[in-house]
């Protein structure tokens, strides 16, 4: 191990993690907020609601994120129109359509974790709730999401670290994240083994603080459901 | 456009599954012994079971691959000569996309099988050594059968999520679907076309395998009776 060269590299590990963490919020966020009407969509018993939100997922689920970053990012500039429209300035951007590609493949696989955890809800729970005479819309916000968004913490939490391992293809389209890091101190040193072990280790590390935070939040949120001593 | 070069993806599609499928006897066997080790009675092997499947979930795809490919390469390097090997051994990137991904889905599946040899009570166990089996007809003929019963899920999600990341082997330089699908997109300057094809293509595998994957399920779960609300 040749230490030197990696304390020389810590900067440039450390703004990749911060490009790392960047891509990880924005994504996450981003596909959040559009899984959470999609959820409820999904677990509509109207086909008409929930088959297109399923066919969205089903695609996304079924195909390589490399093979929908790629769509994005190299794919649509095929097109005249794209590259003449007033959209272009962002989709040139390796930023934005990484951020794209990953925010919609999370958004997929949240929206299947909202939707199961919705349809896994105790009908009796929404039965009182309309019993005490509130309309399906207080419901939704007063009883079924709260409900099922904490029975949902415990997916959500593998998803948002999948995603964290999800935002080291950014590297493959020129972002400098923790792999592109890792990448660019090989291709200066010329020491593969310390260059993507010290990756590893911030990786590692990453993981460790979400798994704690998601903990954190199940013991807030989720603290009834626990087993009882 | 599409059609010259269609034949030339059709049969990257085969390296694809070809990859997939070595990785997953590499990580059916990993899977085993791993869950093997982490419910033995020995502290050591608990722990190095634990370690490897820590370390293995908690660093993304792209880095272990790049380290196993870059970092290995260097390791032979360093050893060919000691071992008395003249020329330098390349490491092939075919075998290094196995190695990596026979290695990180041997840590998911441990996680699965662990879970399923759980989940078959122990009593079945113990009175089939009072009948006077031996442990391996106990394992073979009472864990093995009930353990695919209950491996399935888990292992169709780890299945299918094996397959999408043999898609990353294109990077390390692998001529599989996606490295082709890009060839052919370089040259013809239609990316969107060729990235949509080997997209179609990765879902095809992904909607054969759960088929296929739900008759196996049916086979296997003759017998049971499904509970019903």
């Amino acid at each position: 191990m040749n230490f030197e060269a990696i304390n020389e590299s810590l900067p440039l590990y450390f703004s990749g993690t911060l490009t790392t963490l960047k891509l990880l919020v924005v994504s996450l966020v981003g596909g959040l907020a559009v899984a959470l009407p999609l959820g409820v969509m999904r677990a509509s018993p109207k086909a008409w609601l929930s088959r297109p939100v399923w066919g969205f997922t089903y695609v996304i689920r079924g195909t390589p994120m490399l093979v929908q970053l790629f769509l994005i990012y190299y794919g649509l500039a095929q097109f005249e129109w794209m590259r003449e429209s007033i959209f272009w300035l962002w989709f040139k951007s390796a930023w934005f359509c990484a951020m794209l590609a990953f925010a919609v493949n999370t958004c997929a696989y949240t929206t299947e974790i909202i939707a199961g955890a919705i349809k896994a809800t105790h009908a009796g729970e929404l039965e009182a709730a309309r019993s005490m005479g509130m309309s399906r819309r207080t419901v939704l916000w007063r009883i079924l999401l709260p409900s099922a968004l904490r029975r949902a913490l415990p997916a959500y939490s593998n998803e948002a670290i999948m995603m964290l391992h999800g935002t080291s293809l950014a590297s493959v389209v020129t972002l400098v994240d923790l792999t592109g890091a890792a990448r660019e101190m090989n291709s200066r040193f010329y020491l593969p083994f310390e260059a993507f072990v010290t990756a590893g280790v911030f990786y590692l590390a990453l993981t460790f603080i979400l798994v704690g935070a998601f903990r954190a939040a199940e013991n807030r949120w989720l603290i009834h459901l626990k087993p009882r001593q | 456009m599409l059609h010259d070069f269609l034949p030339n993806i059709l049969s990257g599609m085969v390296i694809t599954l070809s990859v997939g499928i070595a990785s997953l006897l590499m990580a059916l066997l990993l899977g085993l012994a791993g869950a093997a080790a982490k419910l033995s009675k020995s502290r050591w092997l608990v722990g190095i079971a634990t370690l490897y499947t820590t370390v293995i979930r908690g660093v993304p795809d792209l880095v272990l691959m790049l380290l196993i490919f870059y970092g290995g390469q260097t390791l032979l390097n360093d050893l060919a000569p000691r071992l008395g090997f003249a020329d330098a051994i390349n490491i092939n990137p075919f075998v290094a996309g196995v190695m990596t991904i026979g290695f990180i889905f041997g840590a998911y599946l441990t996680e699965t099988f662990r879970g399923a040899i759980m989940a078959i009570p122990a009593g079945q166990r113990e009175a089939g050594i009072a009948y006077g089996m031996s442990t391996v007809q106990v394992f073979a003929r009472i864990t093995l059968p009930q353990l695919v019963r209950f491996a399935l899920p888990g292992f169709q999600n780890n299945w299918l999520v094996l397959v999408k990341s043999t898609a990353l082997v294109s990077v390390i330089g692998l001529d599989d679907m996606m490295f082709r699908a890009g060839l052919a997109a370089g040259a013809t300057r239609e990316p969107f076309i060729f990235y949509t094809a080997a997209a179609i293509l990765y879902l095809a595998i992904t909607t054969v395998s759960i088929l296929l994957l739900q008759m196996v399920g049916k086979r296997y779960s003759i017998g049971v009776k499904a509970a019903q609300l």
